[in-house]
């Protein structure tokens, strides 16, 4: 497979998909909380509210704890770097891309891990009990969730021969029959419920709780301000972009541009942000239906994703 | 080219540690200090630089003595590439170690006999030395056995306290064990057959044994390399001795010593007995992923920080084996390119390992030496107060939680992919043991990394939570330097991935079989594995994630705002905060136990105190929770209790009374006249 | 599924908001109010910057929770202040606006001084309720240290015991210098 690494149209084109992630994220979360809003009747705030959080938030002062660290001021940058780092390896329009030396699954997940890691160590640095409670649970729920991620990953790995991205989407490609096996399926929901742990949405977290016996992930951002929240709140909507890209573009692969032509990506552009808004409503209304589960609950839920993962690469290799 | 070097650079290491070792007779204690230093760097470097002419160029070098110890063989010395690379290994981290040490042992002088440590120390790092480059079973033998009592003098330096001899005492009785049964191991390989006692001799005869015997040497030599690695269930002492030893000896023995374990097993098992049936490798995997789950189990919910170190490191020789485990299986089914490639990642893990748990074990030796505690529970803030340990204990966490862009998810990512052709098998049981091989693999990442999490930031981070903490100060520069060195070895690591696999593809070549070209990687830019065709660029994931942050950096500065005022840490307007409001060690990992409570079985005690006279008023609640290590007790408990029974039995011939000491003389006698009229 | 049937057959149930003009309180109040916004200066840069995005914290200085239920009723469908941009947020660092309640009791007289101090500038403070502006029937107990504006600063103020949802949103939106409370 051949890698212009160095090539300036690929690079621009890589760029650009990074930016249009980054453009795009908030818009997802507007999308997620309208929808959710209109699930309780209510009109909610426009889908670009987002976007003007973040403005606001870039232009407020920032009030820091005096047992900060420096941890606590190079966290923001290393989670939002680590975020950005995956959206430039996750197909989003264009698929293979230039940066597809680097575009491995598990470059993903732990990429995603080094950022979880610095949220829980800027958690623990100014020293309150939330934090730390923040910190100690993320860490949980990432260690446990990882044996999940992994399987749903080798069914993937298998059914394409590699775990690069590039490739598992083009063999999907390739061969439409494969996106309705079972070991497919049972993947795909794998991997879903293991997004809904890693990102933070209910039945793992209450991304809205105000609570902070049932925070997660909002108990290690308590903190933080200004700019710092912004990065924060940006890289954790960003996540949750990527997850559905990864969900979409290589269980759906259908509509990625194989080529740079303005056509192909147009075509790209659309099909993106359709398979964004359908896994957006799968999310709001799952989110609305259930309840928030109890933390030593979690592991049950995951272990049913790492069995599911199991069955997948049972069934993908029986299939054989 | 260079190989009239060899025998120098051979023969200078030697000297370089014999001069360590001479720091006995050093006329005071800080001059002793100074001697081990300077020696240990001397000998290392030598022993480095005769590794790499081995490894890049020459690819043996042979010394024979039939002088010494003549009756017995003599010692027989050969340096093959396999050996270079744990060679290397040594010469890597004794260096920074050695500098770290000076200053380290300063603390000891005055309480301690830091001229016997100087012995010891030179003893030590001599015999791992010629461990590896040992050609006969003799060599082999009496080197590690040297390297046994030497380190056993290490572990237990602070003789006054209790815990550091019972700690020698169990690992003193363990090696001795691994000891009786490597010796029964290379009797059965070498018995029958071999020409002589050398490793040439014995892997021409080891092809003609039967199975059986070759079944019963792997075993052998699994359970006397295992228990010097640290494999379940014999690895016990580890968690013992590494923390009572001091700190700088702590990171040899983890970052070295236990190696030679691996190195061990592959000897034998690899090269001498050149591979086995199937059931060897799926064994190694089991036992493989076993240890490495217990490791970072009991890691997770340790708050002594050495002895959080020392299940760590258990952890890691569990999935150096996992992989080699794997690479033993692939060249039982005849897939020698897979086996080049597991065996590769686990070699891998073996160097990157070396690097991080050195500077992860300097780094809680410069905080005991700072505050006297291991602790955690009562450490904190030290972020502040000690910045340079900090910062190389932070790099150390990252590099072995895995994390991008250092060494340690570079191997971490190479294990991954060793294992993908095995689940793509044709065999079912191999792909359900592989895929479940890949499960226990992603677990324990995902739990050294909170492992790692809890042990850096509760250390470090937040406010001190003691008055010892409290006045921590940085260590002083010799200390600063040993850690900044293998604090820097981390990302010099992830860069020169490529170098660092093709000269393991070199070590590879020919050993049981396997290709002889380094036909398993395509080494460019990327580091491609073209059996499972995945591709990964440490350097390039390095630049793009530094170049993202700095970018953000940049911007933030230019558009966003930076008015900053600095404030009490918010906790819901409470007046004031105190270190006891803060998250401990026991705390952040209470989630993780209560998860895995099947598997670690705690013992609470819960005792109320009642005020008198009415049993509704209480005064004082007490809970008090221990974890130990359950299995131990199940598994070891009963083979001391039946050891010392039947020494009690054997005492009590020695009943003090000369009539029955006489009775034994004469029935000796009667015996042995008996015997002689026989024949 | 019944909960997703409830869903649709119920509809949105977001409510205007009425003009002051239609509060059949007494004239005299709804005047006061009115002079009250004006007496207070609001921040020009705090004007620009929470335009459209608003996070609040709310504050009980030991109120008698009458005014937090009715504050309560402004994140269900009815009153919504979420259409508005407005959203309640758990940590005083994230906050724009402090929303207090309550005569300052003593007790709590400290933790509001930390809480308005954690809040980032720029940051508007609203009291609620006839209490938070003069203490309301608590004046001159002894547990209670003074009126918010004796602790920290006020910027606007929604009288009532307790103001109603639409009092508190229309106090909110004046601190903020939006005046088009009438139609939305």
């Amino acid at each position: 497979m051949d890698k212009p690494v160095f090539d300036m149209t690929g690079v621009v084109v890589e760029m650009g998909q990074a930016l249009l992630a980054l453009a795009l994220a908030p818009g997802l979360i507007g999308f997620i909380r309208w929808m959710k809003a209109r699930l309780q009747n209510r009109r909610g705030a426009a889908i670009w509210q987002p976007y003007a959080e973040l403005r606001k938030l870039f232009g407020k002062d920032m009030v820091v704890s005096h047992n900060a660290s420096w941890v606590f001021h190079v966290a923001p940058y290393v989670i939002f770097g680590s975020t950005v780092v995956v959206s430039l390896i996750v197909p989003v329009l264009v698929t293979p891309l230039p940066f597809n030396a680097v575009a491995d699954l598990f470059a993903v997940v732990y990429l995603l891990l080094l950022g979880t890691v610095f949220l829980a160590l800027a958690g623990l640095d100014p020293g309150s009990a939330f934090g730390g409670m923040g910190s100690s649970r993320e860490m949980t729920i990432a260690a446990i969730s990882e044996p999940a991620i992994a399987l749903a990953i080798l069914s993937l790995a298998l059914a394409a021969g590699s775990t690069n991205l590039g490739e598992i989407a083009a063999r999907t490609i390739a061969r439409p029959s494969t996106a309705l096996s079972p070991g497919h399926i049972l993947a795909f929901v794998a991997l879903f419920i293991v997004m809904l742990a890693e990102t933070g949405r209910l039945p793992v977290d209450n991304p809205a709780t105000h609570l902070e016996l049932t925070m997660i992930h909002e108990a290690m951002i308590l903190e933080y301000s200004g700019p710092y929240l912004a990065l924060v709140e940006w890289a954790s909507w960003l996540k949750l972009l990527v997850f559905l890209m990864l969900a979409g573009n290589l269980f759906v692969p259908w509509g990625l541009a194989t080529s740079l032509a303005p056509a192909a990506l147009a075509i790209a552009f659309t099909t993106t942000v359709v398979k964004l808004v359908v896994l957006a409503v799968a999310v709001a209304v799952l989110e609305t239906r259930v309840a928030k589960l109890r933390l030593f609950r979690v592991p049950e839920l995951l272990a049913v994703s790492f069995v599911l993962g199991l069955l997948a690469v049972a069934s993908s290799f029986s299939v054989r | 080219m260079s190989a009239h070097l060899l025998a120098p650079l051979f023969w200078g290491m030697c000297g370089g540690y014999v001069l360590a070792a001479a720091g006995v007779c050093a006329p005071s204690a800080r001059a002793a200090r100074g001697v081990t230093a300077v020696g240990s760097v001397v000998g290392a470097s030598a022993g480095l630089w005769l590794a790499c002419l081995v490894l890049f160029g020459a690819g043996h070098f042979v010394l024979e003595l039939p002088g010494v110890l003549a009756p017995a063989g003599g010692l027989v010395f050969h340096l093959d590439r396999l050996g270079a690379l744990f060679l290397a290994v040594i010469g890597v981290v004794a260096v920074p170690v050695a500098v770290y040490g000076f200053g380290y042992t300063a603390a000891l002088e005055g309480h301690y006999s830091l001229r016997w440590m100087a012995l010891q120390s030179g003893a030590f790092l001599l015999s791992m030395s010629l461990v590896v480059c040992a050609g006969s079973v003799l060599t082999f033998v009496l080197a590690w056995e040297l390297m046994a009592v030497s380190s056993w003098f290490l572990v237990t330096t602070e003789h006054e306290r209790q815990d550091a001899v019972r700690a020698g005492l169990w690992y003193l009785a363990m090696t001795h064990m691994g000891l009786v049964a490597l010796l029964a191991a290379f009797f059965l390989l070498g018995h029958d057959g071999a020409t002589s006692w050398t490793f040439a001799a014995l892997r021409e005869s080891a092809r003609g044994l039967p199975p059986g015997t070759r079944n019963a040497v792997f075993l052998l030599a699994l359970l006397g390399f295992g228990s010097k690695a640290g494999l379940v269930p014999v690895h016990v002492w580890l968690p013992r001795a590494h923390p009572a030893a001091p700190s700088h000896v702590s990171a040899l023995m983890s970052a070295v010593m236990v190696k030679l374990g691996i190195y061990g097993l592959l000897r034998v098992g690899l090269d001498l007995l050149g591979g086995g049936p199937a059931w060897w490798g799926a064994t190694l995997v089991v036992i493989g992923a076993a240890t490495a789950l217990t490791g970072v189990l009991y890691a997770l919910v340790d708050d002594d920080l050495k002895r959080l170190l020392a299940y760590s490191t258990v952890e890691n020789v569990g999935l150096i084996v996992l992989g080699a485990g794997a690479g033993f299986l692939f060249l039982s089914l005849a897939q020698p390119e897979a086996a080049a490639l597991a065996f590769s990642a686990a070699l891998l893990h073996v160097v990157n390992h070396a690097a991080f748990k050195g500077v992860l074990f300097l780094g809680a030796g410069s905080v005991l030496h700072a505050t006297g505690l291991r602790d955690i529970n009562r450490l904190g803030g030290l972020v502040k107060r000690a910045p340079w340990t900090a910062a190389s204990f932070l790099i150390g966490s990252m590099a072995i939680s895995a994390l991008p862009p250092f060494n340690g998810f570079v191997s971490e990512w190479l294990l991954f992919q060793s294992f993908l052709p095995g689940v793509a098998s044709s065999r079912a049981s191999i792909a359900v043991l592989l895929t479940l091989g890949v499960g226990a693999l992603a677990l324990t990442g995902g739990l050294a990394a909170a492992t790692f999490v809890k042990a850096f930031g509760v250390s470090f981070l937040a406010i001190p939570r003691s008055a010892e903490a409290e006045h921590a100060q940085e260590a002083g520069w010799p200390m600063r330097a040993g850690m900044l060195m293998l604090a820097g070895a981390c990302p010099a690591l992830a860069v020169l991935t490529i170098p660092v696999l093709s000269t393991i593809s070199g070590v590879l070549a020919g050993l049981g079989g396997m290709p002889a070209t380094s036909a398993t990687f395509h080494l460019g830019v990327t580091l491609e594995t073209p059996l499972a065709m995945a591709r990964i660029s440490p350097v390039a994931i390095m630049g793009v994630l530094f170049a993202a942050a700095a970018a953000t950096w940049a911007a933030v500065r230019l558009a966003a705002r930076r008015a900053r005022r600095v404030s009490d840490t918010w906790g819901c307007g409470r007046i004031g905060q105190t270190a006891r409001m803060e998250y401990t060690s026991t705390a952040f990992a209470e989630p993780l136990r209560r998860i895995f409570g099947e598997l670690y079985r705690p013992t609470d005690d819960l005792t109320v105190t009642v005020q008198p006279g009415s049993p509704y008023h209480i005064r004082a609640i007490s809970f008090r929770t221990q974890l130990h290590p359950w299995f131990q007790r199940a598994l070891y408990g009963p083979i001391v209790d039946a050891t010392l029974t039947a020494a009690g039995w054997v005492r009590s011939l020695q009943s003090g009374s000369i009539n029955a000491y006489l009775a034994y003389i004469v029935l000796v006698l009667v015996v042995l006249l008996g015997m002689v009229i026989g024949f | 599924m019944k909960l997703f049937t409830k869903i649709l057959r119920t509809g949105l149930a977001t409510e205007d908001l009425p003009a002051a003009a239609h509060e059949t309180t007494a004239t005299g109040r709804a005047e006061r109010t009115d002079e009250r916004d004006l007496a207070f200066q609001i921040n020009d840069r705090a004007r620009r910057l929470l335009g459209r995005a608003v996070a609040i914290r709310h504050v009980d200085a030991g109120s008698c929770n009458g005014c937090e239920i009715e504050i309560g009723g402004l994140t269900g469908p009815v009153y919504d202040l979420e259409r508005f941009g407005l959203h309640f947020v758990a940590s005083p660092r994230h906050a724009d606006l402090l929303l207090v309640t309550g005569p300052v009791t003593r007790n709590m007289a400290g933790p509001l001084r930390k809480t308005w101090e954690a809040t980032p500038d720029p940051k508007l403070v609203v009291a609620i309720g006839d209490c938070a502006h003069d203490c309301g029937v608590f004046a001159g107990s002894y547990a209670v240290a003074g009126r918010v504006q004796d602790i920290i600063p006020v910027d606007a103020v929604a009288l009532g015991c307790p103001p109603a949802p639409f009092e508190i949103l229309r106090g909110i939106l004046a601190a903020l210098g939006r005046r088009e409370a009438a139609h939305r």
